[in-house]
């Protein structure tokens, strides 16, 4: 004899309270357990997340794309991470190129400033980059020519911490460098692409001199919403000839203290 | 003063405490990090060897980071109590373990005694002592501190409740607080960690907290986790503040990153002590650590991460905080790279704490880069409740929207409190039943009614 889910389950009497937020409330339960679908839900969550940290990223796919797209000369990079495992223990290797890739960045510097390097790395989440990059480029790079800013070439960087884009930054002598990464991921948010972008750039400057926008992603922040704001950092950041601290955003909570909701 | 040991024709050498300690040490990320590592297995063992034979008062006598730049090292000293130190009856490092495991010593006598262990001593003798050991010996030893709960008598779970919101939305994080006292949750505390450090905001949320606790007059205490210094100027501004809390670390330098001093703490300390808000204890402090910290922030002094991680708990006692929760898979693996290491992390921490006279709690949790996952998760939960760990996290569904972590749930705590016939703090069980949520026996109440008087919460 066989019974439903419904006797099985012990449904938490409060589920209309999941429309105020996103936290897995009212999940019911099974003796003191989380029910089996919820149980399977959150393992979903987990493996995409995992996915997105451990799966390769096809990057001359990537490349062909970017190029396609940007008419932009794309070099290719790797850190001096080897692989993933190395690139999750030791956080100073995927901060700095290779040999090859350094002695590619040299070959690429011109002698004049450029305005602006875009450096997309995969960080902690391939799928941020595949997913996100393409259509995040077709917004923001018609912004960029239209603001007359002078771009270095597209770096692509495989195995990459933000702070590599110091280096390309230093070698490709750019004002302002701005590191696109997949972020690490979240149980539903797997795919989050964050902005870090910096002012004059160089190996060894502070992560208070970075601007950062985060979880840019069709579900958070749209393609859009961050491209502008990137454009506004740029903006301002050029217009000031500072980044990071320097240029916070300024208060969102008014001053009765009332809470955003 | 070098350290040697030769195993057949190899001598290996340790040219100081601090190597000789961090060599010792059980393999993690972080220390490889570092390079402070043992190099080999071997090695790790001959240090060991070393360090069991070392007398623990040459350990006292050592400063790891110079008393000249670092106020941790002179607080440490300047609190060691020689008379409870001479009370235990060993002489080195490996005679020390072997006394803790003794059936006559006591949870009493350990207690007794606590004030005589420095953070070095206690971090020496958890690397010869495996995961077994940690466990017994924290499990006689009960830290009892008291606000508006009592947390840490024997055969008690407490457990934060942690409504965590990414933009401090108000319906959202009393939806979380309902769905986790219904389960049982909050009597360690009802903590946030606010989307922003903004003072404005941190007021509202700690005005909302305390509204909910008034509207059911519920035995718990509230909590923003926000920077110490903001919470003294809502103390100033008459914002109804339970406890202080701050990340704090075991070194001055690091302690530097987090902006607080000793002094910084003292002045919370005492802000918070005077508003007199506890009604069965005065414990006003809830401090959180975890391994990795000072490296992250290159303020570890060539210590191994555990070592330093100690330390933080010799700083922790000295404001007899009410909660000390090692946050200990959050930081990633560069520090603990998997569940072996995060479950062995998590079980020093514990320990360590707790020896040296503390209400230890373990954020039992990982991220999505670390090689580790729920099973990781429940072995060290059941490993810490078995430990007598004071209180856990409890955290909707287990997934905290807010800091992109995976927590304990709040079904993790009814089953840890069912198989291992654990109860809540004594104020929040009578309220819990009292309420209409819990039973007698401490089972959930069934059916569509239980939760109405929650529905009615202000805040929703």
């Amino acid at each position: 004899m066989s019974v439903s889910d419904d006797e099985l389950v012990q449904q938490d009497a409060w589920s209309q309270l999941r429309r105020h937020t996103a936290a897995r409330i009212a999940l019911g339960r099974c003796g003191n357990a989380a029910p089996t679908a919820a149980l399977l839900d959150f393992r979903l969550g987990h493996a995409a997340a995992r996915d997105a940290v451990h799966v390769p990223l096809d990057f001359e796919e990537l490349q062909r794309a970017v190029q396609k797209l940007t008419a932009l000369s794309v070099l290719q990079l790797h850190s001096d991470a080897r692989d993933r495992a190395e690139y999750l223990r030791r956080p100073d290797l995927g901060a700095k190129p290779d040999q090859a890739s350094a002695a590619l960045l040299r070959r690429a510097a011109t002698a004049d400033a450029c305005d602006l390097a875009l450096v997309a790395a995969d960080g902690l989440s391939a799928a941020a980059l595949t997913q996100n990059l393409l259509p995040l480029l077709q917004i923001l790079l018609p912004k960029i020519r239209r603001a007359g800013l002078r771009l270095a070439p597209f770096c692509l960087v495989a195995q990459g911490r933000v702070a590599i884009g110091d280096h390309v930054g230093a070698a490709l002598n750019t004002r302002l460098t701005a590191v696109l990464i997949g972020e690490r991921p979240g149980l539903s948010s797997h795919n989050s692409l964050g902005v870090y972008l910096t002012h004059n750039a160089r190996p060894g400057v502070g992560n208070d001199k970075r601007n950062c926008i985060s979880n840019i992603r069709p579900e958070g922040l749209s393609h859009e919403a961050a491209a502008e704001k990137l454009m506004y950092l740029i903006g301002e950041s050029l217009r000031r000839g500072v980044s990071g601290v320097a240029l916070k955003d300024t208060q969102s909570v008014d001053a009765g203290g009332r809470l955003r909701d | 003063m070098a350290y040697k040991r030769s195993i057949g024709v190899h001598t290996y050498i340790f040219d100081t405490l601090a190597d000789l300690l961090a060599r010792a040490t059980p393999l993690r990320s972080g220390d490889v990090l570092a390079g402070v590592a043992a190099r080999s297995e071997l090695e790790r063992v001959a240090a060991q060897m070393v360090l069991a034979d070392l007398p623990l008062r040459e350990i006292i006598a050592t400063d790891l980071i110079p008393a000249e730049i670092d106020e941790v090292t002179r607080l440490i000293g300047e609190t060691h109590d020689a008379a409870a130190f001479r009370r235990i009856p060993a002489t080195t490092v490996g005679d020390f373990r072997n006394w803790l495991l003794l059936d006559t010593t006591t949870g009493a006598i350990l207690r007794d005694i606590a004030r005589g262990i420095t953070p070095e001593m206690a971090a020496a003798v958890s690397k010869i002592m495996r995961n077994q050991d940690l466990i017994a010996v924290a499990a006689k030893i009960r830290n009892v501190t008291a606000f508006r709960t009592t947390i840490g008598q024997a055969g008690r779970l407490a457990v934060r409740l942690q409504p965590n919101d990414p933009v401090d939305s108000p319906r959202g994080i009393a939806a979380q607080i309902v769905d986790g006292l219904c389960y049982g949750c909050g009597d360690a505390v009802i903590g946030i960690n606010p989307a922003g450090d903004n003072p404005a905001q941190v007021a509202a949320l700690l005005h909302m907290l305390d509204e909910i606790r008034r509207q059911y007059d519920i035995p718990t205490q509230s909590c923003v986790l926000t920077h110490v210094t903001t919470t003294i100027e809502a103390i100033e501004r008459g914002v109804p503040v339970d406890l202080v809390f701050q990340s704090i670390g075991g070194s001055q330098a690091v302690n530097d990153s987090f902006g607080v001093n000793i002094s910084l703490l003292r002045e919370a300390h005492d802000a918070a002590g005077q508003l007199r808000r506890g009604t069965v204890g005065d414990n006003c402090m809830y401090f959180e650590t975890g391994q990795g910290s000072a490296l992250s922030a290159d303020a570890h002094h060539g210590l191994d991460q555990q070592t330093i991680e100690v330390r933080a708990y010799g700083l922790a006692r000295a404001f007899s905080p009410l909660l000390v929760n090692t946050v200990v898979g959050f930081i990633g693996p560069e520090y603990l790279y998997d569940g072996k290491q995060i479950t062995r992390a998590g079980l020093e921490d514990h320990f360590c704490g707790k020896l040296l006279g503390l209400p230890m709690g373990v954020d039992v949790c990982y991220t999505n880069h670390a090689e580790a996952d729920q099973d990781d998760m429940d072995n060290l939960l059941t490993l810490l409740g078995v430990a007598g760990c004071n209180f856990v996290m409890g955290v909707a569904g287990a997934d905290d929207v807010m800091l992109n972590y995976q927590s304990t749930s709040f079904h993790d705590a009814m089953y840890l409190r069912s198989v291992l016939g654990l109860r809540p703090a004594p104020e929040f069980e009578r309220w819990l039943i009292d309420m209409g949520l819990f039973n007698g026996d401490l089972r959930p109440m069934d059916g569509p009614r239980r939760a109405e008087k929650l529905l009615g919460m202000k805040s929703l």
